[in-house]
């Protein structure tokens, strides 16, 4: 059976992979999708709402911090709190991270550069609406871009974290070890992606939408957006 | 000191500082190779170089003990993340 699933991809000032993500779902994907203006309140009518990498707000203050406050996010937590699924790439992870969706915080790389380039990520928790189409401790190819991927969580929250089986993608090397190397940013046992418990809200650095079709080097990043369709199937 | 617009009450105009810091468990790479640069350079008393964010907030309230309170509450909810960072205000009254 054929199932549509209505994506709603946030737009900030100052996002810019939200062109690449509704590329993806339009075109790759071909399932129906729309921007959603970070004035909008209500994002009832979506069944994903994706919040794209980018520098909102300039990343003014801290990666995240003010586009927190925007009207949209009010609607967003609303329908997450809700058992709406939302999906934070990059500085959307930031976001939400910001916002309370998902514990924990972002500091700078330890290195000091930006990062940019492929990585080898784990898929460590596959039953998550949006890796449905992964299989558990799988190694894909993600592209990162980033200045603050260097996740931290106090002792507490990451016992919570791990408990519930949360993170869901891993910095690793080849091999699927997740080394100092593997490591680009500093992040806290190699973290580059999590869920919530409830399950409905991940966050991650790496750009599944750049990293969807062969023609730009991997596909892995397709089974993100094909999960949810799953998901919903 | 001025009168206030709405109700006709005296408020008080004061400058806030707030200095973002992180918070000692926290790793700061950037205070790191500050501290190593300076070393470098010959001052190699240094031991410790930790970076972090001022902030100057002018705003009017009834007295300090309000406008400390309105500081704070924006330090808590949006200046820094408590997650991983700590912060110390300082108020001055300044004229209009």
């Amino acid at each position: 059976m054929t199932v549509t699933v209505r994506f709603g991809v946030v737009v900030f000032p100052g996002s810019n992979c939200d062109s690449d993500v509704y590329h993806v779902i339009r075109d790759v994907l071909g399932q129906p999708v729309d921007y959603v203006w970070h004035e909008e309140t209500d994002v009832s009518k979506y069944q994903c709402i994706v919040l794209p990498g980018g520098f909102s707000y300039g990343d003014y203050l801290r990666a995240g911090a003010l586009a927190r406050f925007s009207p949209v996010m009010r609607g967003v937590e609303e329908y997450a709190h809700d058992g709406g699924l939302v999906l934070g790439i990059c500085n959307g992870f930031q976001i939400l991270l910001e916002s309370g969706l998902l514990p924990g915080a972002m500091l700078p790389n330890d290195c000091l550069e930006f990062r940019c380039g492929w990585v080898n990520l784990r898929v460590d928790n596959v039953d998550t609406p949006f890796t449905l189409e992964y299989h558990r401790g799988e190694v894909v190819r993600m592209p990162i871009a980033h200045h603050e991927g260097n996740y931290v969580l106090e002792k507490d929250p990451l016992e919570a974290v791990k408990k519930h089986c949360g993170i869901t993608f891993t910095y690793v090397d080849e091999s699927g070890r997740p080394t100092r190397d593997s490591n680009p940013n500093g992040a806290l046992l190699n973290i580059a992606g999590i869920v919530n418990e409830r399950g409905n809200v991940l966050g991650m650095m790496p750009h599944p939408e750049r990293c969807s079709e062969e023609v730009l080097g991997g596909a892995d990043g397709l089974r993100v957006f094909r999960s949810v369709v799953r998901y919903y199937s | 000191m001025r009168f206030g617009e709405v109700q006709g009450v005296l408020l008080v105009r004061y400058r806030g500082t707030v200095v973002v810091t992180l918070k000692e468990t926290i790793f700061d790479p950037q205070g790191e190779a500050v501290k190593n640069s300076l070393v470098a350079m010959g001052f190699s008393s240094v031991t410790k170089v930790r970076m972090g964010k001022h902030i100057i907030v002018y705003l009017e309230a009834l007295n300090e003990e309000e406008a400390r309170e309105k500081l704070a509450d924006m330090a808590r909810r949006l200046l820094a993340n408590p997650v991983t960072e700590t912060y110390e205000i300082s108020l001055v009254e300044v004229p209009d």
